[in-house]
C-alpha cells in the first residue's frame, strides 16, 4: 500500500518523463531502474519542491552519497524519497 | 552586445532582490545580420533567447555573490513577438521563480521600443565554476557590465 505523497510522487515522475506510473514501484531506483536522466531528474525535482512547498536538498544528498556516507538507496529508491519528502514536509510545517 | 564573443548584455540598470534589469544594444552590422536575412536583417529567436538566458544568469551570479555558475539547462516555452533589428536598444528583465537544490528557474522578458518582443521561462543547473579562467572572466564581465556589489 503506497501513501498520499508516494503517489504524487510517482505522478510528478510520470508527468516528467516517458516512465509509466505502473513502473514505478516503491523498490525502484529512480535512476538506475527508470532510466532518468539527469535534465528529467530536474524537471522532476523542480515539480516536487513546487508541488510540496520544499526545497529538496539533492546536492547534499549526492554529496553524502558520492562520500560513502550514506547508500543511495536512502534517497533514491522510491519508497525511500517517498519517505524523505515525507520528512521535509514535517519539518517545514513545525518550522524547520 | 558582443555578438562574436556571445557576450549579450552591456549594462546592468537595476538589481532587486529577485529581479533584474539589463540593457542591450543591438549592434548597427555584423556577420551574422548579412545571412540573417539578406535585406531583412533581425536578431536570430536563438540569441534572444541567449539575451534573456545570460540576464536571468546575471541574476543568479549577483544572488550567489559569484560562487557558482549557472548554466543554461532548459527553456520553455519561448515566444518571439517581434522582429528586433539591428541597432535596436533592448530592456531585458528576469526574475526568479525558484531556487531550488543545485538548479534555478527563471521567467525572463525583453522588450524593444516599449513593446515586449520575446519571453520564455529558462532553467539552470548551477554548480561550483568548473574553471578557474571561467570564474575570472566572470568577474571581469561583472565588473564591465556594473553588477551591484562587483562593479
Amino acid at each position: 500500500m503506497t501513501s498520499p505523497v508516494f503517489d504524487r510522487i510517482r505522478d510528478i515522475i510520470a508527468e516528467n518523463s516517458e516512465v509509466p506510473a505502473e513502473k514505478i514501484t516503491a523498490e525502484a531506483h529512480v535512476i538506475n531502474d527508470l532510466g532518468i536522466d539527469s535534465l528529467d531528474f530536474l524537471d522532476i525535482v523542480f515539480a516536487i519542491d513546487k508541488a510540496f512547498g520544499i526545497k529538496v536538498p539533492v546536492e547534499a544528498w549526492t554529496q553524502e552519497v558520492n562520500a560513502g556516507k550514506a547508500p543511495a538507496e536512502q534517497y533514491f529508491v522510491m519508497g525511500n524519497l517517498a519517505q524523505r519528502i515525507e520528512e521535509l514536509v514535517a519539518a517545514k510545517q513545525a518550522g524547520g | 552586445m558582443r555578438l562574436e564573443y556571445f557576450q549579450m548584455v552591456d549594462r546592468v540598470v537595476a538589481l532587486g532582490d529577485g529581479d533584474i534589469t539589463v540593457a542591450s544594444t543591438v549592434p548597427d552590422a555584423s556577420p551574422v545580420f548579412e545571412g540573417h536575412f539578406p535585406g531583412h536583417p533581425i536578431l536570430p529567436g536563438v540569441l534572444m533567447v541567449e539575451t534573456m538566458a545570460q540576464t536571468g544568469g546575471w541574476l543568479l551570479l549577483a544572488l550567489n555573490g559569484l560562487t557558482r555558475m549557472p548554466f543554461l539547462s532548459k527553456v520553455s516555452e519561448a515566444k518571439f513577438r517581434g522582429f528586433v533589428t539591428p541597432g535596436a536598444e533592448l530592456t531585458v528583465q528576469a526574475s526568479l521563480v525558484h531556487d531550488g537544490s543545485g538548479y534555478a528557474v527563471v521567467a525572463a522578458r525583453i522588450e524593444a521600443a516599449g513593446k515586449r518582443v520575446a519571453d520564455a521561462e529558462i532553467t539552470y543547473r548551477v554548480m561550483p565554476f568548473p574553471a578557474p579562467e571561467l570564474e575570472a572572466m566572470m568577474r571581469d564581465t561583472a565588473r564591465r557590465i556594473g553588477l551591484p556589489g562587483h562593479a
